[in-house]
């Protein structure tokens, strides 16, 4: 494995901070998921944001100096260095709950087939592009993973393991 | 002589012991509390229609004796995770709080980190060491699913386990605990997996002497390294899944001499019995008696060994 593999880079606060002009900085990607999902930047205060390889962005809880160089720092988290942003199924699993736009609320049958990896033809006025699916599981609105909305048609992004034919 | 014979003298109600190591162990699952309640995954179990049964000593556990964890909603979202009963028991065992920095020196696949990071409320920082890249991809896949932010994994032979990647100085071992720097550590060590003979069946038949004594010597080294990488006043954990003295008792025993370190009381709800002092011959450090030796016909779980030690210095 290269050593840039393995390399998380911290990502720098706002623009004036950058010195490589392709990385996030970290106020872009609060703005991402507050313009596109309603989440409120402060849902991350606790959290750093670090880069490894192109694009690929991690959530991590704690502070280690950058560079840092091991296998894994926290959870992968958005996908950013491409023209439309896209947050992973963990990150939106995990703090999908705050999105307030953008987001889909599916049937049982529905959120069975989405989460075996099928598209499906649904209605929705919003916005396309990627949206945060949602279903109803112990008495709350509980976010599945990402969808991609274009065409009439929501295209499950459930990364191939992932994918279950879930017993209900 | 081999298991299960070989522990007639030391287990108590024998034949117990043995047909219990017969019987095939139903699946277990623990909450993963980052991402829901244990009332969130009582209802979403009872929506799935899947069966549960509480476990006495620890309210995040249920056993499903119908169903294996794997296809059904609180496992998609992370709600849950395949743990043993016996598994859950060394990270509760550490205990450690919100906002610490811990050691996990053997974490692969990752059950007992995800819990530590569960306990601290995926505050702080759980340092998830493995030297084998199968297995940490494995530890990757369960730390995602679980939602856990504040596990950083490290590829590397835990008996050489760098401190540097995160800021602390590389150990000086001219300095009594050089840059020792975590306030807890779990070590979970390989062992020769006896304990694991109502899951894997084949377990006893792949023992061998040569391997015990191998592995005991591997687990020593690692046991010295978390202690000294652990600062004054932390804890250390040291569980291994096996019966054999000479992965448990011995070990310590040897980590006694060698570091800075105290065995230390705790409580655990679950029946069991003191640490063996003396085996083959050979007599322990008195305090390993506060090591705890789980048998399977004891809480009809697997078998289990846990010790729990305070660095002094």
């Amino acid at each position: 494995m290269s050593n840039d593999s393995t390399k998380f880079t911290r990502l720098p606060a706002t623009d004036a901070d950058r010195d490589e002009p392709e990385r996030a900085t970290r106020e872009e990607v609060l703005d991402f998921w507050a313009d596109r999902f309603g989440v409120p930047p402060e849902t991350f205060d606790e959290h750093t944001f670090w880069e490894r390889g192109k694009g690929k962005l991690w959530v991590y809880r704690g502070e280690p100096p950058s560079p840092v160089d091991v296998e894994a720092l926290g959870m992968t988290f958005l996908r950013t260095r491409q023209e439309h942003w896209k947050p992973t199924l963990e990150a939106v699993q995990r703090f999908g709950e705050h999105a307030t736009e953008c987001v889909i609320h599916l049937s049982e049958g529905e959120a069975e087939a989405f989460v075996a990896g099928y598209d499906q033809e649904l209605d929705w006025d919003g916005d396309w592009g990627y949206l945060v699916v949602t279903h109803e599981l112990a008495g709350r609105r509980e976010p599945i993973g990402v969808g991609l909305y274009v065409y009439g048609e929501l295209r499950s992004q459930v990364p191939k393991g992932r994918r279950r034919e879930l017993d209900t | 002589m081999e298991p299960p014979e070989r522990y007639r003298a030391i287990v108590d109600d024998f034949a117990a012991f043995r047909a219990a190591c017969e019987r095939p162990l139903p699946s277990a699952v623990r909450v993963n509390t980052i991402t829901a309640t244990v009332a969130d995954v009582r209802a979403a179990l009872e929506a799935a229609g899947v069966a549960y049964e509480p476990v006495d000593w620890h309210e995040e556990l249920f056993v499903l004796p119908d169903d294996s964890p794997g296809a059904n909603w609180p496992y998609f979202h992370g709600w849950i995770h395949g743990q043993e009963e016996v598994s859950a028991v060394p990270a509760a065992v550490l205990a450690p709080e919100p906002g610490e920095r811990v050691w996990d020196a053997c974490a692969a696949p990752g059950s007992k980190a995800t819990q530590l990071a569960a306990l601290m409320d995926d505050r702080g920082e759980v340092v998830a060491t493995d030297n084998n890249l199968g297995r940490i991809s494995a530890l990757r896949t369960n730390t995602e699913r679980l939602g856990t932010t504040n596990i950083a994994v490290t590829h590397e032979d835990a008996r050489n386990h760098s401190l540097k990647p995160f800021g602390g100085a590389e150990y000086d071992r001219a300095l009594p605990f050089g840059g020792a720097e975590y306030d807890r550590a779990l070590v979970d060590v390989p062992c020769s997996c006896e304990g694991t003979i109502r899951k894997n069946p084949d377990a006893f038949d792949e023992w061998s002497m040569s391997h015990v004594r191998g592995i005991s010597g591997v687990q020593k080294d690692i046991l010295e390294r978390a202690v000294q990488a652990t600062k004054a006043g932390g804890s250390v954990v040291y569980s291994t899944c096996t019966f054999a003295p000479e992965e448990n008792e011995a070990v310590l025993d040897h980590v006694l001499d060698s570091e800075d370190c105290e065995l230390v009381e705790f409580d655990l709800p679950l029946d069991h019995r003191g640490g063996v002092t003396e085996w083959q011959g050979e007599e322990f450090d008195p305090s390993v008696r506060l090591a705890k030796r789980i048998y399977p016909h004891f809480n009809d779980t697997g078998g289990f060994f846990c010790a729990k030690l305070e660095v002094t210095g």
